[in-house]
């Protein structure tokens, strides 16, 4: 068990070192893109442009400079930004980060009660427009693009009925949890919902067919056959067997949205996240920042995967062999 | 009869004949086809109904058009009379084919138009993409998968990166990148707006989860008599692949079209909603929805209507996946799932 644990976190810092390259790369060495261009602005001279490379230590080959960024941004902590010279990278990653946990965690917490609940429900119902309704749920889940429901809420909560029904909800933006709870919690509760309205669908969708699945194997006839009631069969055995993967896809979605898929989300909203900042970052052309961030991300999704698959491992020993 | 016929042998139906009727039974995959039939022939008609109905350049900027509105005549762009009184709000929709049937956007270009314009480069976009994706995922799939080895560590590395790599993150950095300087790989150039910067793109980033279960699947394969009977009798490596490893492994490369399609579509949607996908003058869903951000509070349908057509879609592609994945696979339609 412990060999298998090491190897996968072994394998998870090779995971992030291949990214960091790769992002470096990206923009640094793909064909025709010339960073100083960018930071010089559009129609530099070519004296402004030499000015510049020198200055962004742009004129050193590129081996020199990744590990010259990885040290700034890793082991001395003291990255700066290249658009707001001397504004140092990792405080605003770690301003950011609350705002994004926030939003992450509340709109997890709301689509995984909903979805365990409706799951175990659906389930046990034998109604004949369970299925197709269940069915429907998980498709517009995944159908619906985010921000596009976003810009539908605030429609609705802060255009005519503003006045009337939705009264009491802020205007867009993030109040940290510290500085006013209860201003935070009004800032984050339609954000939450509409998070939370896309991945519902799917656990409700996936947990009833889980059950149904292992409804079905031997053990659970044994049971029955043993004179288990019904209900203890659903809850002690098949939910809980259930669960399994429930938490494995969970893993894979918490780590990929607090990773970057909030990034959306944290836009219509007006979430100071660390989605913003990424996307702020991205256009304009913020390597440092870009840097900081893409490997905050990762970072989130490795270590998701990573835990998924020990979780795995401790479940089922027949996973460590492979 | 003569002797040479043979007798009415009853032969087994081929796997695919068998799926084909289950899909054909299937009330989902009707739905769900009779409404991509609908949205792929407004995606036609698009250059005739802007030219031959609607009579509008919907990718021109036509600011100081006026407009006969049922012998009333209007500015398409009014000047602003609610909230603050800055600017001007574009017309709202008139309900009538041919003259800004779902309004004005803010530079007077008729929603319409250009909402059918936009279906084009959607659906051409997320289809390709699509196209993209599976074709480089069976080739990494089969080559991972029937060599082993080193070969297989190397992609299945690579794959991984990939992988851990948020899906928009990934797409939106090589946007911002390309988008500004185009893409000049060799002898291949492609210009900084070209549409087929996002159809890369994408189709390079969702590779990992189809080429990932392919070449678990092309591995187990691999193992199982009858290939190692091609192997074993001495059959080229092409015969083995294309011969007894490819038909098994189609299935679920089928399966993956239409989700991978849905996938791609919304991608598209949500890069050019960050305006790093489709450029302008050209439209496409995500563009559209873009645009009617600012007319949000006074003309909502340029933000609503492409959202809606987006789902629509896109739901039909992901029911339709279903319908196929229950066509193509006994075992889930044995279970009974959903």
């Amino acid at each position: 068990m412990t060999t298998f644990i090491l190897k996968r976190i072994a394998a998870m810092f090779f995971v992030l070192f291949s990214i960091s390259v790769l992002v470096f790369l990206i923009f640094f060495a793909t064909p025709g893109v010339d960073p100083a261009a960018r930071i010089a602005g559009r129609n530099a001279d070519q004296l402004t442009l030499q000015q510049v490379r020198a200055s962004f230590e742009l004129d050193k080959p590129i081996p020199l400079r990744y590990l010259s960024m990885m040290n700034h941004l890793f082991v001395s902590q003291d990255l700066t930004s290249y658009v707001n010279r001397g504004a140092k990278v990792l405080p605003q990653l770690t301003q950011a980060i609350p705002a994004t946990l926030s939003l992450v965690f509340g709109a997890a917490i709301i689509w995984l009660l909903v979805g365990i609940f409706m799951g175990i429900a659906a389930a046990s119902s034998k109604r004949k427009w369970m299925d197709p309704t269940i069915s429907f749920l998980g498709i517009v889940g995944i159908s619906l693009p985010v921000y596009w429901l976003g810009e539908v809420v605030n429609l609705i909560t802060q255009s005519k009925l503003h006045n009337s029904v939705f009264r009491w909800v802020p205007p867009l933006g993030y109040v940290p949890l510290t500085q006013n709870p209860w201003q935070w919690f009004l800032h984050l509760i339609f954000p939450w919902l509409t998070l939370a309205l896309l991945y519902a669908g799917i656990y409700i969708r996936v947990l009833r067919s889980e059950i149904l699945t292992v409804m079905r194997e031997d053990y659970i006839k044994t049971e029955r056959a043993k004179g288990a009631g019904e209900k203890r069969i659903l809850y002690k055995h098949a939910t809980r067997m259930s669960l399994i993967t429930i938490v494995s896809l969970f893993g894979l979605d918490f780590g990929a949205l607090v990773g970057g898929s909030a990034l959306l989300t944290e836009v219509v909203f007006g979430i100071q996240g660390v989605g913003k900042l990424t996307f702020s970052a991205l256009q304009n052309f913020d390597l440092p920042l870009i840097m900081a961030t893409v490997m905050y991300a990762s970072f989130f999704v490795v270590l998701a995967n990573a835990v998924v698959d020990i979780l795995y491992a401790v479940l089922d020993p027949r996973v460590r062999r492979v | 009869m003569s002797i040479n016929e043979p007798a009415s042998v009853t032969l087994s139906e081929s796997p695919g004949k068998i799926a084909l009727r289950t899909l054909a039974r299937d009330r989902r995959s009707w739905i769900s086809l009779s409404i991509l039939g609908v949205i792929l022939l407004l995606a036609l008609i698009a250059p005739f109904y802007a030219s031959s109905i609607a009579h509008t350049d919907p990718f021109k900027s036509t600011l100081n058009a006026t407009i006969n509105v049922g012998g009333v005549t209007r500015q398409v762009l009014e000047p602003s009379t609610e909230g603050l009184g800055l600017g001007i709000t574009p017309i709202g929709p008139t309900g009538r084919p041919g003259t800004y049937f779902l309004g004005a956007d803010n530079q007077g270009r008729d929603v319409a138009a250009r909402l059918l314009y936009g279906a084009r480069n959607t659906l051409f976009i997320g289809a390709s993409a699509a196209l993209v994706t599976i074709l480089l995922s069976l080739l990494i799939g089969l080559i991972a998968g029937y060599r082993r080895g080193f070969v297989d560590s190397v992609l299945s590395r690579l794959l991984d990166v990939i992988w851990a790599f948020p899906v928009y993150l990934l797409s939106i950095s090589l946007s911002v990148v390309l988008l500004t300087s185009g893409l000049s790989l060799g002898f291949i150039h492609v210009g900084p707006g070209s549409i087929a910067l996002p159809i890369f793109i994408i189709g390079i980033v969702y590779i990992p989860y189809v080429a990932r279960p392919i070449r678990g699947q092309v591995l187990a394969l691999r193992e199982r008599e009858f290939v190692r009977a091609a192997v074993g009798s001495g059959a080229k490596h092409s015969t083995i692949i294309f011969r007894e490893i490819l038909p098994n492994v189609l299935p679920s490369v089928l399966v993956f079209i239409p989700i991978m399609f849905a996938l791609a579509m919304l991608t598209e949607s949500a890069l050019s909603f960050l305006s790093i996908g489709v450029q302008p003058p050209q439209a496409s869903w995500g563009t559209i929805i873009n645009d009617g951000l600012g007319l949000l509070y006074t003309r909502p349908v340029v933000a609503l209507a492409p959202g809606l057509l987006i789902v629509l879609t896109a739901a039909s592609l992901n029911l339709f996946g279903d319908a196929v994945r229950d066509g193509l696979d006994p075992k889930t339609r044995a279970r009974g799932d959903s």
